[in-house]
């Protein structure tokens, strides 16, 4: 047999794997905030962490371990008004405190509509948690106990703050909404990358192979359904408290579920990184086509031409990244750096 | 073939004789059932690791196995061939579980099973490499291998999230393993590639790797060599009984390449039409001139004939 010599590894890039985060994170602690304006933090940081993070949730589920979930959308509503009663009806219970009990409230959840996945799959499983996404938003409209009884059933997410230090401005608001972000991507990370993350994978490639070598197949299942809809859950929570600031369940609707999971295809299914670059995308990208078609057309280009274009060129691009490259803006970054970094090592 | 009346007798035995006991005891009332067959060199006496008794299977019209019988003692290397649709890949799948026979049982180690359970097989000492390939595409093949001891891991995701507890300890052990299993497999370049980026008769050789790190008492091939060259063959074969002889595998095979099968095999059983119609060494199988008319003048058409 020809020996096999990895011809691939030659390219690899020289740094370590930790320097690009740390070095991220290191700017987007101490230099984005001295930086960025306000409309940055509010139309564009905020949403980007709290999808980004969804995508990271959905991504375990849906990349990973291969269960199909069209239910995200309910998860992050799970969260946010899980974490919205946690914080008005338990005294004393800090803001985190009632965020990571909203996070283990969106698990059990998560479990209940993720039950379906161990007899159906793909389409089917995907139909499934439609369930959960038309049940949860009906049952946060129908009792109003979930809104405080408030008339309109809109309310007002409570004031941030940790241990005491209010975090109520669009920095301070950047500022929570990163570290909850960056600690749960870390742990995610670690995840993937850990045992159980590696049964994900071999559940999502052969079911019956997975079974056989003795992965739980069931319980593995369940987990990735657990701890899936715990970050999604926590991602709602951001999306209310610290972008939106007001907690309805009409932002949480199929449309939002469909947006997570474009997150994920366009970014890259299966790559931390990925739910992060799908999401800069979705939310950069209507700012971007607003700008143009007005600065094309002028005052022809309402919103209601933005939203309709936006849906055009935004399925477009999902078909051209499902035929062209089905691995996402993530692995077109690779590539594309992997060509630079050869260039400038052979000049 | 004499579906034997001693089936009542093994019933007592499996019943009484639970999966602790069994482990210890010679279990000498099973030592009939190796009488059944009574060729073969290497130990005779032993009580056979694996035995079919009766096993029916079939899909809507079509039988897959007919009243099947086959015993298989600790350390062979025991053939099934037969041409396609004969139902060797059904026996593999009766007896790791993954079909449920109609009718007949399965003892492994002489514990009686209607259906093996499949999510405890590994933990049975039994492993299997698939027809086509059943490789995790998405891993690395160090993880494909370490992927085969998934079924010892105790620790829970968080202490792996955390890193602490039994995790590193663990995975320190089944990535060492692991690459054990790849330098014996000659497969070390190979280690940090993705799986579904090899070359077919590579992947072929990881899923020999992914099923013998467990160091299993029974491994179950099935056509590990289906498309290879004659010299990947050989090869292959030779990791075959390497496997063997280094972990005292007991192993079943199945195989189209009758030159191959041969050279390799203790014992042959040959299937057609999802009966057996033969048992026995592999100079007696050569010369049974129901096995010729059934398969052996067949294969040397359609087969690329190499070594018969
Ligand atoms: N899951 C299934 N559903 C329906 N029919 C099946 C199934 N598995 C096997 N069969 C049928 O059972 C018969 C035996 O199939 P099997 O795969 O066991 O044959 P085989 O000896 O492994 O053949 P080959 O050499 O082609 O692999 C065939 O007629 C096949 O069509
Ligand atoms: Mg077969």
């Amino acid at each position: 047999m020809a020996v096999i010599t990895s011809d691939l590894t030659s390219a690899a890039p020289v740094l370590p794997k930790w320097i690009a985060p740390v070095l991220l994170l290191a700017f987007a602690y101490g230099v984005v905030p001295l930086i960025g304006s306000s409309y940055l933090f509010e139309a564009i940081l905020l949403p980007f962490l709290a999808l980004g993070l969804a995508g990271v949730g959905l991504n375990i589920l849906t990349g990973y371990a291969g269960q199909v979930s069209l239910g995200s959308a309910a998860f992050m509503a799970t969260g946010a008004f899980a974490a919205y009663n946690f914080n008005l009806r338990v005294e004393g219970l800090p803001l985190i405190g009632s965020i990571v009990l909203a996070g283990i409230v969106a698990s059990a959840i998560g479990i209940v509509f993720g039950l379906p996945s161990l007899r159906l799959k793909g389409f089917y499983l995907a139909v499934s948690t439609l369930a959960a996404q038309f049940f949860v938003q009906w049952a946060l409209t129908k009792f109003s106990w979930f809104s405080n009884d408030s008339a309109s059933g809109v309310i007002d997410a409570p004031r941030l703050s940790i241990g005491g230090v209010a975090l109520d401005g669009a920095v301070g608001r950047y500022l929570f909404a990163l570290t909850i972000v960056s600690i749960l991507t870390f742990l995610a990370h670690r995840l993937v990358t850990s045992q159980t993350g590696r049964n994900f994978i071999a559940i999502r490639d052969n079911e019956t192979a997975a079974r056989i070598i003795g992965i739980p197949v069931l319980k593995t299942k369940l987990l990735a359904f657990a701890i899936s809809s715990f970050i999604i859950g926590v991602a709602g929570v951001i999306w209310a408290f610290a972008y939106l600031r007001t907690v309805e369940p009409d932002g949480f609707d199929l449309d939002r579920s469909f947006q997570i999971l474009f997150i994920i295809i366009i970014g890259g299914l299966a790559s931390i990184r990925g739910a992060f670059f799908g999401a800069a995308l979705i939310v950069v990208f209507p700012l971007g086509l607003s700008r143009l078609g007005g600065f094309l057309l002028g005052d022809v280009f309402d919103s209601g031409v933005l939203d309709m274009s936006q849906r055009i060129v935004l399925g477009a691009l999902i078909i051209l990244f499902l035929i062209l490259e089905p691995d996402g803006l993530v692995a077109l970054w690779d590539r594309v750096r992997r060509r630079l970094l050869l260039a400038w090592q052979s000049t | 073939m004499p579906l034997a009346s001693y089936a009542l007798g093994m019933m007592d035995a499996s019943v009484y004789a639970p999966e602790v006991f069994a482990r210890g005891l010679p279990l000498t009332p099973q030592s009939s059932v190796v009488g059944v067959v009574p060729t073969g060199s290497i130990a005779d006496a032993a009580a056979p690791l694996l035995v079919l008794q009766g096993i029916g299977l079939s899909f809507g019209g079509v039988v897959a196995l007919a009243d099947i019988e086959l015993s298989v003692r600790p350390g062979e290397i025991r053939a099934i061939i037969g041409p396609n649709g004969a139902g060797k890949s059904s026996l593999i799948n009766v007896i790791s579980g993954v079909y449920r026979p109609d009718r007949g049982h399965v003892l492994l180690d002489g514990i009686r099973y209607d259906q093996v359970p499949t999510q405890r097989l590994a933990h049975l000492g039994v492993a299997r490499t698939f027809q086509n390939l059943a490789l995790f595409k998405g891993l690395s093949v160090l993880d494909n291998v370490a992927s085969g001891l998934a079924y010892k891991v105790r620790s829970n995701f968080a202490g792996q999230v955390l890193g602490i507890g039994r995790s590193p300890g663990e995975q320190r052990d089944s990535l060492s393993r692991a690459d054990h299993i790849l330098e014996f497999l000659d497969l070390t370049a190979v280690r940090d590639r993705l799986a579904g980026t090899l070359p077919y008769g590579l992947q072929k050789r990881v899923e020999l790797a992914r099923a013998l790190v467990a160091e299993p008492r029974l491994l179950l091939l099935d056509e590990p060599m289906a498309g290879m060259t004659a010299s990947e063959k050989s090869e292959m074969a030779s990791f075959v009984r390497a496997a063997r002889d280094r972990f005292a595998t007991t192993v079943v095979l199945i195989e189209h390449d009758v030159g191959v099968v041969m050279g390799l095999s203790d014992r042959i059983a040959v299937l057609d039409y999802g009966r057996k119609i033969a048992d026995a060494t592999p100079d007696e199988v050569r010369n049974d001139q129901r096995v010729i008319d059934a398969y052996l003048g067949v294969a040397s058409d359609n087969e690329d004939g190499a070594g018969i």
